[in-house]
């Protein structure tokens, strides 16, 4: 169990402010989305929630205030998976999971470090493919060997940056599955940047709507995905219906700018 | 069962790096063992093993003067200094290489041996230097390696230390101060112009054994630590954002990485002039056997660096003997085709 807990979060690179007055809390288990349209501070407040960049406010995880905490210790707590992983990488598929075990490990490794592993590979799907170089493996490979990595890491709260974003169709949905099984299932509070709001719909269990750097509207997706949101956050007329109790989004067209 | 498969050929592998390592330490002493009997010196390979043997065991073993003097006073620590300059143009590289995540950073193309050659052509042709004396030439070279580092950090953190930025400030150094080189080629006298392209040649004919024990000495620490933090080193190759949630402080640690690859290189160099390749070649072709954990492939490209430099000098000595050439014209002679088959051979996979 972990509880998430984000208070007047601010951050700002010289005077650009980029995210202002971020407030929410959540715990495990969940699978919460943010989305909102690029530039809107995704990706910044999910580093700004792994400590990464240093923002103002507080970030605490079960009343411990992450900058506070040693980054050895927040490694155990936070797993995060950026967008755009290096796709030049020579490394292989073991050696790059097993990274995933660096805040456990002192130097050589324990039969427990290369059975999480094992175990990580195998979860994924990715366990034929421990030799292969990242180079060789296509989007959704090598996206699954990164969630594979946060796994090992052994952390109850995952962060992921747009982990869909150059998956196919089915790859996507199944990434969306894994990750809702981990999160939901598991018991881990996992936390995505997600641009598809179909997806983010059908699979999270609470969504964040970001604009300019503030939170439009967060809850349910049904009731956080409106027309009225939609067009106030992506200028866009829509359509929302639902289907098995899930809000679809049907984007009509870009409303005149006034 | 495809677990028990896994872990069979995770143990495979281990033990392939493990083979890899013995057998090219083992390599190195036998043609280590070759190379303190080659010379223009005619001396036997027995008279040459009795005086290596008889400087060992003082007593036990008895050989001629000459044959004392030209093993101990010229061979050995040639051979010495070709292993420990070797290894370490090695590890710089590969710690350059995996920090900035490029392959084509090393000593040489940071511009870090630019500087060098700058220093010591300002000793040679200006006649000042930061230390006077015996070490006019050593000192000014080492100092200008480090300022070299310095200045492309400094300039990085300008603009907020990436990686990239790095390696553009790196090549703007090179040619600047390849510029002051040339700029000083022009003013200077023949000799003096003769002086510093025999120091850019790159050689160890310069060694003696006061030397080969600092280089070991800074070595043996460096090597250490860099092993002691290979984890980090791995993290940090796969990108800042990843190796900062892996808990490893980004910054600081690029900071002492790029400290410790530049001080090894510049004690180094400045000692043997401008060589070149080694610190580019021997990483990429381990981390081709090996992989990119820098458990094993920081001493294992330490050792294949050292194969090549000891091997290129070898040849440099015999290839035209009596005349013996700069081993940094060898190793480049040797590098750039074997580096162009590396290259086209990657493309085509």
């Amino acid at each position: 169990m972990i509880n998430l807990s984000v208070r007047d979060l601010s951050y700002a690179v010289r005077d650009h402010r980029i995210l202002s007055d971020i407030s929410f809390d959540t715990g495990s288990p969940a699978l919460v989305g943010l989305v909102g349209p690029n530039g809107s501070g995704k990706t910044t407040l999910i580093r700004c929630i792994d400590g990464i960049l240093r923002s103002e406010g507080s970030v605490s995880l079960d009343g411990d205030e992450i900058s506070a905490l040693p980054r050895m210790e927040v490694a155990r707590r936070v797993a995060y998976v950026p967008q755009g992983i290096r796709n030049n990488s020579t490394a292989t598929v073991f050696d790059a999971v097993l990274m995933g075990r660096r805040p456990h490990l002192s130097w050589s490794l324990g039969k427990k470090d290369e059975e999480e592993v094992v175990r990580a590979l195998e979860l994924l799907g990715v366990e034929d493919l421990a030799f292969r170089q990242l180079r060789t493996l296509s989007g959704g490979e090598r996206q699954r060997v990164m969630i594979a990595r946060a796994l090992t890491q052994g952390s109850p709260l995952l962060l992921l940056d747009e982990p869909t974003s150059a998956l196919d169709l089915r790859n996507a949905m199944e990434v969306m599955e894994l990750i809702r099984r981990l999160a939901v299932d598991e018991g881990r509070l996992a936390i995505m940047a997600i641009h598809d709001l179909n997806l983010a719909a059908r699979y999270c269990t609470g969504i964040i709507v970001l604009c300019g750097g503030k939170i439009v509207a967060q809850g349910p997706p049904a009731e956080v995905l409106t027309p009225e949101v939609i067009a106030r956050v992506y200028g866009v007329d829509a359509v929302i219906e639902h289907r098995n109790e899930i809000p679809y989004v049907f984007p009509l067209r870009p409303m005149t700018k006034t | 069962m495809p677990d028990t498969d896994l872990r069979s050929a995770f143990a495979a592998a281990r033990r392939k790096r493990a083979l890899f390592l013995g057998g090219t330490a083992l390599v190195i002493i036998l043609l280590a063992g070759v190379a303190v009997t080659l010379g223009s010196a005619d001396l036997s390979v027995a008279e040459v093993y009795l005086a290596v043997f008889a400087g060992l065991f003082p007593g036990h073993f008895v050989a001629t003067d000459t044959a004392m003097t030209i093993v101990w006073d010229y061979r050995l620590h040639r051979v010495l200094m070709a292993i420990a300059a070797g290894f370490g143009l090695a590890i710089s590289g590969v710690v350059m290489q995996g920090i900035l995540r490029n392959p084509l950073a090393s000593p040489f193309t940071l511009g870090i041996s630019s500087a060098a050659a700058t220093g010591a052509s300002i000793a040679i042709v200006l006649g000042v230097g930061v230390i006077g004396g015996d070490f006019l030439v050593v000192g000014n070279a080492f100092v200008f390696a480090l300022l070299a580092a310095a200045l492309i950090y400094g300039m990085a953190r300008v603009r907020g230390m990436g990686a990239e930025s790095m390696i553009l400030a790196g090549i703007a150094l090179m040619y600047l101060f390849s510029a002051v080189t040339s700029l000083l080629q022009y003013i200077g006298s023949s000799e003096q112009v003769q002086e510093v392209v025999f120091w850019m040649f790159g050689s160890l004919g310069r060694s003696n054994w006061p030397k080969v024990g600092i280089i070991a000495a800074i070595l043996a620490v460096s090597t250490i630590y860099l092993v002691y933090r290979a984890w980090d080193l791995n993290a940090l190759a796969e990108g800042d954002d990843i190796a900062e949630s892996l808990g490893i402080p980004v910054k600081r640690s690029m900071t002492v990485f790029m400290l410790i690859a530049s001080l090894i290189t510049a004690s180094i160099i400045c000692f043997t002039g401008t060589i070149g390749f080694i610190g580019l070649v021997a990483p990429h072709i381990t981390r081709m056997i090996v992989g990119t954990d820098h458990r094993f492939l920081l001493p294992a490209s330490g050792l294949v660096g050292a194969l090549l430099l000891l091997g290129a000098d070898s040849l440099a000595r015999t290839i035209l003997a009596p005349t013996i050439l700069p081993v940094g014209i060898m190793t480049a002679f040797l590098g750039v085709p074997f580096f162009i088959a590396l290259f086209l051979r990657g493309r085509g996979e």
